[in-house]
């Protein structure tokens, strides 16, 4: 009854949709407002509807209903509940459901917080955000649909996928579908701008609020997705250039220009049509994501079940979606181009160098995704397109990226003096030389070029946005009073700025100094690697709630003190006879002890793989801190400001109506 | 309409033919570079038995050279096929694929032996020299010891009648 | 990302495996020789598993294609040698940095041809400006705010 009630719930959803399709846009060519307001009825009932059927879907989960096949196929009697809650998103079917769920989210919440915008651009941004979630929903019951019952009704699960039951993969889906999904509010504004054909200031300042939430969550969830491949696969890498993986970082590439451009156009008028390019390219590439993920085009270590059918609808979707979105673009954009100049000696010039990096850098890597494709389409045979490419081609496509946000936390608009820029800058350059030639010495007592190379940038970007901040405080009597009246917005773009610097370290030390070792021990045993001695001391079995595992303990040990005791485990999932690696890492800031359970060899021995890997935390820091510079931002007094002002304005117009 | 405004529809249509033919691809499967080369030198012995058996007898007609095992599900599902092709007259030189004796014996009596002959490759040593990645595998050599295809996954009807029955009928 | 894996592959012997590959054998080598084995079989590419390298695949293909390596790199051959080793048998597809060749030059140079014309193309932008301005001698941000004004 309930799977019933939700799959009902999902066709309502449908039907609201269509209706928050239609109707505003028949009520914006009409100029009626009653109709136009629909889009935002129609918002909120679909979300109520699509919650409705997400609930109904956990339910079914949570009670254990093997009657209904995905609940079947993807968990088990003894699995825990909160992976019996988190296994709704774990496969096809229900993390389809989960997308349309967030696409809906992010309907409703500019359905309630963008009242203020004119009636007519809500309405069609509202219908655009319809218009994807039709799509979706279509697909979700014609091609996988998660009520589906199952009959003869099975005995029990066949589990979730054990890669899966782990508390980073709890939220990392959630928070990586935020972000894609949440594109969409920026491809919906964009749609609705070149519709009316009205891409004002007041545009872009709705539309960046939007598009840093978006950009946080989907960097909240790449850094999750990376931390979590990094403790579960037992491989000790934390971003293999998986196909999947390239899915998310594109969007997160083209969105991170958008961010900046949107900049540009609220400040200066320029790069409008640009803007609306990328706004609608950062969804574009959510959109390719989900197909490359869902179609079975090409391998990755990550790949759903593929089913031809559902790459050929999601394939048609994405033609109509795009091919609409950049029709309108080509026919409408062309008007929107204006005079203004825009020097290279400007904050606006460094930040158009920086979008032509970030998107160069964005295309390089579906470059690199797709070619393997391509090869084979033109039946040049079949190759592979992996790290030591990626690695290669990204490298100086992203490091004059460090360079830039250097120079433009410090230049102003419109107009930048060069003797400005030499006087303040000088400071922050010397710090990082000294600092980059100093650094690997002490650190490591050996020192690379590479090695250098990464420290000064990464040294140069933290301490040229530190001076960024410094500079506001010149003239004040009191800064400590003049640091709290810096605004949020400046704020969150430092954070994130300084972020950067805090992750290029920790790439750079990781990637430099990293060491890794195979070694076989037996209990009693010990290791040494760089300067850390490794024991085993046994290892025992033990049976968890749904998997049998043999637990080791190694303990560590640094200049004869003891510094951890590790427990990696190897386990063997009983539903489906599966084996999993879970690796025991101690961490400080400035290095990981990792140490992987590989298998049991004759005469009681272990094989184990042993890293070493310094500055690994700065990785995941840096990804954190990006995030929470966007949260600080998008929390700017302008923001809410301009919404307050805004209501009363409505509260004001609706008292003299 | 300014033609660069044209691009990114161009890109997307570029990329829409390209996912077509994506979509009725396999990605996975990957063409050997042994095609038209010398098939690998080897010197395997017969199953069960301690005799040799290398290349050169492989060579003077036209023969099919299957990588099997009985631990290989593949294999079970392509089995009727050749022993069908076995009852109509080709010569298929089976290689027991990194396999024991007594196992690949008693899979092919309790399934039935469609080849001329049995080679063993305990360790897979031959398996690496012919690129084989999943079994089963089928080559198909001709007279010379050249080989003209390969196989991936269980050998049909439909890639003999298309691909290897005019192949071997060519080479006779 | 969700993970679920392709039934199909079963069929064909293929192989999914998340538990970790025991390398025990790469004990015999030492210093110099074992950088070049890390570094070896880091980038080919295991061809019965999704998108691993052989070096984080425990498929026997993998592990036979490490004690190759190993062994190769005991006898004396260089990487190269090694390379045409392995692409002889099973083409460019195992390896995980693709050579330069006709079908892959677009690859390599590609992002950089792109790059040269992305920024020629800011250049221009930012150039064009600059000539309007002189040309017109009037504050383009004036005129840009009477604009507004106007439109409102």
């Amino acid at each position: 009854m309930i799977p019933e009630l939700g799959h009902f719930a999902l066709l309502a959803a449908l039907a609201v949709a269509l209706i928050q399709v239609i109707v505003p846009v028949v009520g914006v060519l009409r100029a009626r407002p009653r109709w136009m307001e629909v889009a935002v009825s129609g918002a909120q009932a679909q979300l109520l509807l699509i919650v409705a059927a997400y609930l109904c879907l956990t339910w079914s989960f949570v009670t254990r209903d093997w009657s209904v096949a995905y609940v079947a196929a993807n968990s088990h009697s003894q699995l825990p509940l909160m992976y019996r809650i988190s296994a709704v998103w774990g496969a096809h079917e229900g993390s389809m459901l989960l997308w349309v769920l967030m696409l809906a989210g992010w309907g409703g919440a500019v359905s309630v917080f963008s009242r203020r915008l004119p009636r007519d651009v809500l309405a069609l941004t509202l219908s655009v955000l319809g218009a994807i979630s039709v799509g979706f929903l279509l697909f979700i019951l014609l091609t996988s649909n998660p009520f589906d019952r199952n009959f003869p009704v099975p005995t029990d699960g066949r589990d979730l996928n054990p890669l899966l039951q782990d508390p980073g993969l709890v939220i990392h889906p959630p928070l990586l579908y935020m972000g894609y999904v949440g594109f969409s509010v920026a491809f919906a504004f964009a749609l609705a701008a070149l519709i009316s054909g009205r891409m004002d200031a007041a545009w872009t300042r709705w539309t960046r609020p939007w598009t840093t939430t978006a950009w946080l969550f989907l960097t909240m969830g790449i850094t999750l997705g990376s931390w979590w491949a990094y403790n579960e696969l037992g491989w000790g890498g934390w971003w293999f250039w998986d196909p999947v993986e390239n899915a998310s970082f594109m969007p997160w590439l083209v969105g991170t220009a958008l961010i900046h451009s949107l900049a540009v156009t609220e400040k200066r008028g320029v790069l409008k049509s640009w803007t609306l390019l990328l706004a609608i390219l950062a969804f574009s590439l959510s959109l390719l994501g989900t197909f490359l993920v869902r179609s079975g085009v090409l391998v990755s270590v990550h790949a759903f079940a593929t089913d031809p059918a559902r790459g050929v609808f999601i394939l048609g979707f994405l033609c109509a979606v795009l091919g609409v979105a950049f029709l309108l673009y080509a026919w409408r954009a062309p008007s929107l181009v204006n005079d203004a100049e825009i020097s290279l000696m400007s904050r606006e010039g460094l930040l158009l160098l920086n979008n032509v990096f970030l998107v160069v850098a964005a295309a390089a890597v579906l470059i690199g995704t797709l070619y393997p494709l391509v090869v084979d389409a033109f039946k040049l045979g079949k190759i592979s397109v992996g790290p030591p490419y990626f690695n290669a081609v990204f490298l100086p496509l992203a490091a004059p990226l460090g360079v830039i946000v250097g120079l433009a936390s410090v230049i102003g608009w419109k107009r930048g003096q060069r003797g400005e820029l030499v006087r303040r800058l000088r400071w922050p350059l010397l710090v990082a030389v000294l600092t980059s030639l100093a650094l690997p010495w002490i650190l490591h007592r050996q020192t690379q070029v590479a090695a250098i190379g990464g420290s000064l940038l990464a040294v140069w970007v933290m301490v040229a946005t530190l001076e960024g901040i410094w500079h506001r405080l010149r003239n004040r009597d009191n800064r400590w009073r003049g640091l709290l009246q810096i605004p949020r917005g400046v704020w969150g773009m430092s954070l994130a700025h300084f972020a950067l610097g805090v992750w290029i370290l920790g790439v750079t030390f990781v990637s430099l100094y990293s060491i890794e070792r195979d070694v076989r021990l037996g209990p009693g045993d010990s290791v040494e690697l760089s300067g850390y001695t490794y024991s085993l001391i046994d290892v025992q079995g033990y049976a968890g709630p749904n998997y049998d595992a043999d637990r080791a303990r190694v303990e560590v040990s640094h200049d004869g003190k003891v510094v951890a005791e590790l427990s990696p485990e190897k386990r063997r999932y009983r539903a489906q006879g599966s084996v999993m690696t879970e690796a025991a890492v101690d961490h400080t800031p400035f290095r990981d002890l990792y140490v992987a359970l590989a298998e049991s060899l004759e005469g009681g021995d272990w094989a184990l793989r042993i890293y070493y890997k310094p500055m690994m935390r700065l990785v995941w820091l840096g990804g954190v801190l990006m995030a929470l510079g966007g949260i600080l931002a998008v929390s700017d007094r302008r923001y809410r400001l301009e919404r307050a002002a805004q209501r009363s304005a409505v509260h004001a117009a609706e008292a003299v109506a | 309409m300014r033609i660069r405004y044209l691009a990114p529809i161009a890109i997307l249509i570029g990329l829409a033919v390209l996912f077509v033919f994506g979509l009725g691809h396999d990605p996975r499967e990957v063409p050997s570079p042994l095609i038209g080369k010398p098939s690998p030198d080897f010197t395997l012995r017969l199953l069960g038995s301690d005799e040799p058996y290398q290349r050169s007898q492989l060579l003077g007609r036209p023969v099919l050279v299957n990588f099997f095992a009985s631990w290989c599900a593949g294999c079970k599902v392509e089995h009727p096929f050749l022993m069908e092709l076995s009852r109509r007259g080709v010569e298929i030189v089976g290689i027991d694929y990194k396999d024991t004796d007594a196992d690949a014996r008693q899979w092919l009596g309790a399934h039935g032996n469609p080849y001329a002959r049995v080679i063993v490759d305990v360790q897979g040593t031959a398996g690496l020299d012919w690129g084989v990645y999943g079994v089963p595998e089928t080559f198909v050599l001709d007279a010379a010891g050249t080989i003209v295809y390969k196989q991936i996954g269980p050998m049909t009807e439909e890639a003999w009648i298309t691909q290897i029955a005019p192949l071997m009928g060519a080479q006779r | 990302m969700t993970l679920r894996h392709v039934f199909a592959g079963l069929m064909l012997g293929l192989v999914m495996v998340f538990a970790l590959p025991s390398m025990a054998q790469s004990k015999e080598l030492e210093g110099a020789d074992l950088d070049r084995y890390q570094g070896m079989i880091n980038q080919l590419r295991c061809l019965v598993c999704q998108n691993q390298t052989i070096a984080d695949s425990n498929a026997p293909l993998a592990q036979d294609l490490r004690e190759q390596v190993r062994t190769q790199i005991q006898s004396g051959r260089s990487d190269a040698e090694i390379i045409e080793y392995v692409t002889a048998r099973y083409g460019d597809f195992v390896l995980y940095r693709p050579p330069f060749k006709r079908s892959t030059w677009l690859l390599w140079v590609g992002p950089f041809a792109l790059l040269l014309g992305a920024l020629a193309i800011a250049v221009s932008l930012m150039r064009r400006g600059r000539q309007r301005r002189e040309a017109t001698a009037v504050d383009p941000d004036r005129l840009r705010k009477l604009l507004d004004e106007e439109s409102r």
